[in-house]
């Protein structure tokens, strides 16, 4: 045991001689949690649109007026014929543009009825869906701004909201949890496949096998010094999520620091069976990185819902563990909930986390022998 | 025979931080011999070699090598030398040919000039069997023999060895020994570092560096006289005892791995 | 120039040695493409609804039908306890409840308008907004009709209405395939290059190995376009790999100039690989290096647009984006791929992004070193 500890000092001491890397190992999450927190956003901001007014009346002023001081548009072009808009378009200079039709407040008043078309670009199908939505929703709003005083009696039915868990419905509630869990995934992983393989590239890892520690012990007092040091950077997310957006932990802090946990043991492991399979290190990085960077991020519900994907997606996004993790995370942090809401999910990453290990076990002896 | 000289340094010294690992170095090297640098790990002799080869910049001082200044042009040094270094640094992962073929092109030999040298040499060495092999798969000996045929190939002023026969059998060393004469026969004049004292008695003459200072430098037979020895390695242990004995400080050793 | 070739060949021979990432860096790719490209979507459909309806009348049920006949929502739950709804919403069983308080139909007509209200699971802002406005559209036409109904026609005089009408151009129906693969194209290219240049010339330093190409006299330029050249090269065979399967296996339109596409697709390899080895050479292992190299892909890649929109950053965000390759490549994929857009429409981002690598490339050269 003194043995074993020695030798968990000395790799510990290892990492901390490294020091810029250990700098690095915290500037990534503080770096995504900014990024996130004023930059990054999925909402409609200031979105450049061109109007092409064919009929130049008070009425086309007014909505486009509208329109534009809403705050989710700049009016950046006033085009003038139909052939400009695909040459706007294709610039990337503007994501839709609004077109009046000629006649069109002439139109409306006489026969009751006038005809605005919106030519969004497609490319961006969630930009051009939402600056659709936008543009359809402020037009609805000055249609009944049109309807003449006929008193409240028009409106039949009222809705009173309540948003849950997000009232001011900011962005980060969503990109918290997806944020923790990414960089969990990647950083643990990449840690642990990194050192391992190191050994082996180099030929060390004979060395230390010849040593009185076994091999389990050997693996085990590798990974400990960043169980330790992925905690403190869990942890360092956490207050940073709480001091940059307020975001405090509704459920069990000592929960969620469990869960936390686990799912740091789950990364490391995942890193020693990319290890056990890989020969050098470059191969290691590829693994992690190239291979898991996109399905964390696109296959985790953190930026895209996984509610939305298409049949079978569902299922095959089963075999990521991210998607538990964010889950588990929003549950604590934002909904309060226990972990009667979450201990599916918890037992789903013990599993993933067993069959890892097991994994890394029996490669490491076929290796041996 | 008129002696050129092809190294000339004058007051080197090179500092790390506060540790000096050249203490004010003065020496010559004439063309064609077989120059020995002889010295305990860590007195300095690897640093020096360095600073020659244009691998590293001297903190003060006048080294010339080949002509060319080497704190001003190390670049056109490196033209008009071979370089050998103490850790073993083909690539493993390409055969033996494709390493000589890279070496080759980068001192822009002609195509059919690398062909002949490189059949040549496999038959020289008698390395058929292992031309195509990959570097990471032939012996030490083998190795190390190929490192310096590739430190010649493109026929250099100078060729620098870094204890070259560092780790490998007796046969081998010989067999080493026998191409470093070869190579000095050819003209070219080859600086050695080593710490088998044995193989100081094979060079023209040999200089004895302890704690970053040259502290002898003759031929190996006017060393045994002035000391008064039997042996380059009874010379070596009169002179540089203090260094052999004592431990290392970790700077030291840091600078020689 | 010969001694570059040389170099190149050894390159090329050192990364597919390796028999993994010689075939990872294109089986990758393509797995990748192929299972994620269709995975993704922003389209929301199928919001779980729970209706607590304690009026259960005609008029109630009458907007309840309406709910379930649109394709975005989709009733899931029907119950008189709202702590059961809430609970269900707790436990992510249903995104939205929906509560029709008793009265609702009879109040109607009077001069109160009937109330009804709404939970909404607002942990994603940008769903839960969306949804609120399909409710509220939903909510407007059931009044509409309403109205229309119970008036004669004669009688009410209906209010003028603005009809909108739009139209989604170079991808008319919103298929999000389009607008991924460039995209997921664009990170995989990216992550490829960043991780194997670099970490090819950090392992040189290593192994020792770039001690034996220092003391040769190749020129600095040599040696590190000599690192570049062949990322560069299995970049765009990536590429055109990509394209192959966007169009056979998703059917992408190709509307622009593929030529163009390459060739602004090669700057931005340029740009890129210059970057990985400015890193490199300040990295001393390929621990340090993976580390560093994460960082700035992770920022570059979130900050680049390929799935939030770039323009609603702000202002001082997209300025720093000008030194972001990813940022130039995933807008000129999308708009070369899908808009057609041509050399001249995009003449000032393939200037700023020939200055980036020109500056990468440059600094990478310069920081090298030869001699101590």
């Amino acid at each position: 045991m003194k043995r074993f500890l020695g030798f968990v000092k000395k790799e510990f001491l290892h990492i901390f001689r490294d020091f810029r890397t250990l700098i690095i190992i915290f500037l990534i999450p503080a770096a995504e949690i900014l990024l996130f927190g004023f930059i990054v956003t999925t909402d409609l901001r200031n979105a450049n649109i061109g109007i092409l007014d064919l009929s130049h009346d008070e009425i086309t002023r007014q909505l486009s007026d509208k329109i534009c001081s809403s705050g989710f548009f700049i009016k950046s072009e006033d085009l003038l014929n139909y052939s400009e808009i695909d040459r706007e378009l294709r610039k990337n200079k503007i994501k839709a543009v609004v077109i009046f039709e000629n006649g069109f407040g002439r139109k409306l008043i006489s026969e009751g009825k006038a005809v605005m078309n919106i030519i969004a670009d497609g490319s961006e199908p969630n930009m051009a869906s939402l600056v659709t939505n936008y543009i359809t929703a402020i037009t609805a709003d000055f249609n009944s701004g049109l309807i003449q005083k006929p008193g409240s009696g028009n409106i039949l039915v009222r809705s009173e909201v309540r948003m849950f868990y997000n009232p001011s419905l900011k962005g980060h509630f969503m990109f918290v949890p997806g944020v923790i869990t990414i960089i969990m995934t990647l950083v643990c992983a990449l840690m642990t496949s990194i050192t391992i393989t190191r050994e082996k590239e180099y030929g060390t890892m004979e060395v230390l096998l010849v040593s009185p520690l076994k091999p389990v012990q050997i693996i085990v007092g590798k990974v400990i010094p960043y169980f330790i040091l992925s905690i403190a950077d869990a942890i360092l997310i956490l207050i940073l999520s709480w001091f940059v957006f307020g975001l405090p932990v509704k459920g069990s802090i000592i929960l969620l620091l469990a869960e936390l946990m686990l799912y740091i043991l789950m990364s490391l492991s995942v890193g020693i069976m990319i290890s056990t399979v890989s020969k050098t290190m470059q191969q290691a990085i590829f693994i992690t990185l190239v291979g898991l960077l996109l399905p964390t991020i696109l296959l985790s519900g953190f930026i895209f819902p996984l509610e939305n994907m298409p049949l079978g997606y569902e299922w095959f996004s089963m075999l990521f563990p991210p998607r538990y993790f964010i889950t588990v995370i929003k549950n604590i942090m934002i909904k309060g909930t226990g972990l009667l809401y979450v201990w599916k999910e918890t037992l789903i990453l013990i599993f993933f986390t067993a069959v890892s290990i097991w994994f890394s076990i029996r490669n490491f002896r076929i290796r041996l022998n | 025979m008129t002696r050129n000289t092809v190294i000339s340094v004058k007051n080197l010294v090179k500092k790390f931080g506060s540790f000096t690992a050249n203490d004010n170095l003065n020496f010559e090297v004439f063309e064609g011999e077989i120059f020995g640098f002889l010295g305990a790990n860590g007195a300095g002799k690897t640093t020096a070699l360095r600073i020659l080869s244009g691998l590293s910049s001297p903190t003060s001082g006048e080294v010339i090598v080949a002509g060319y200044n080497a704190r001003k042009d190390p670049e056109k040094i490196k033209k008009n030398i071979g370089y050998m270094c103490q850790k073993f640094s083909l690539y493993n992962d390409l055969t033996t040919r494709e390493n000589i073929t890279l070496y080759g092109g980068i001192y822009g030999m002609p195509k059919a000039l690398i062909k002949k040298r490189t059949e040549d040499l496999f038959e020289r060495l008698s390395f058929h069997e292992y031309s195509d092999r990959l570097i990471s798969s032939l012996p030490l000996g083998l190795k190390q023999k190929l490192a310096f045929s590739v430190a010649v190939l493109h026929e250099p002023r100078i060729v620098f060895l870094d204890e070259p026969t560092g780790g490998v059998d007796p046969i081998t060393r010989r067999q080493f020994w026998e191409m470093i004469y070869e190579t000095a026969d050819r003209g070219i004049t080859v600086f050695v570092t080593t710490h088998y004292m044995d193989e100081a008695e094979y060079c023209d003459r040999v200089s004895i560096m302890s704690e970053g200072k040259i502290v002898a430098l003759n031929s190996p037979a006017e060393l045994k006289r002035l000391y008064n020895a039997e042996s380059v390695e009874e010379v070596f242990v009169k002179i540089a005892r203090p260094a052999g004995t004592k431990t290392l400080s970790p700077e030291v050793k840091s600078e020689n791995n | 120039m010969r001694t570059i070739l040389y170099l190149i060949r050894k390159e090329f021979l050192q990364i597919f040695r390796d028999r993994f990432i010689g075939k990872a860096i294109f089986g990758v790719p393509i797995v990748q493409m192929l299972l994620l490209v269709p995975a993704v979507t922003f389209e929301i459909k199928n919001v779980k609804l729970c209706i607590i309806d304690r009026d259960m009348t005609t008029e109630s049920r009458e907007l309840v039908s309406r709910l379930e006949g649109s394709t975005f929502f989709k009733v899931r739950f029907s119950t008189f306890s709202e702590p059961e709804g809430n609970d269900l919403l707790h436990r992510g069983k249903c995104d939205m409840i929906l509560q029709i308080p008793s009265g609702f139909g009879k109040e109607q007509g009077l001069a109160q308008p009937g109330k009804i209200f709404v939970s909404i699971n607002a942990i994603n802002a940008v769903n839960a907004q969306l949804s609120l406005a399909y409710l509220t559209g939903v909510i407007r036409d059931y009044n509409l009709k309403v109205l229309t109904d119970n008036t004669d026609p004669g009688f009410l005089q209906l209010p003028p209405q603005i009809e909108v009408t739009n139209r989604y151009w170079y991808n008319e129906l919103l298929n999000y395939k389009f607008y991924m693969l460039p995209g997921v194209l664009g990170i995989l290219i990216l992550a490829i290059g960043f991780v194997l240049a670099g970490l090819n010339l950090v392992k040189e330093k290593e192994s020792g190995t770039i001690e034996q190409i220092n003391v040769t006299p190749v020129k600095k330029y040599q040696f590190i376009t000599a690192k570049m050249v062949p990322f560069l090269i299995i970049g765009l065979v990536d590429l055109s790999i990509g394209l192959i399967i966007g169009r056979l296996a998703f059917g992408i339109p190709f509307e622009g100039s593929i030529a163009l596409l390459f060739l602004c697709s090669a700057i931005f390899m340029t740009a890129l690989l210059g970057l990985a080895l400015l890193i490199s050479t300040f990295s001393g292992t390929q621990q340090q290096y993976m580390f560093s190299a994460f960082l700035f892909i992770i920022v570059f890649v979130l900050m680049s647009g390929v799935f939030t929109p770039a323009d609603s950053m702000p202002v001082w965000a997209q300025k720093i984006n000008l030194i972001n390759p990813a940022a130039y490549i995933m807008r000129i994929n999308r708009m070369v791929m899908l808009k057609g857009s041509t050399f001249h429409d995009l003449g000032r981002d393939i200037i700023s992004l020939t200055m980036v690598a020109i500056v990468f490339t440059t600094l990478a050269v310069n920081r090298y070193r030869k001699t101590a």
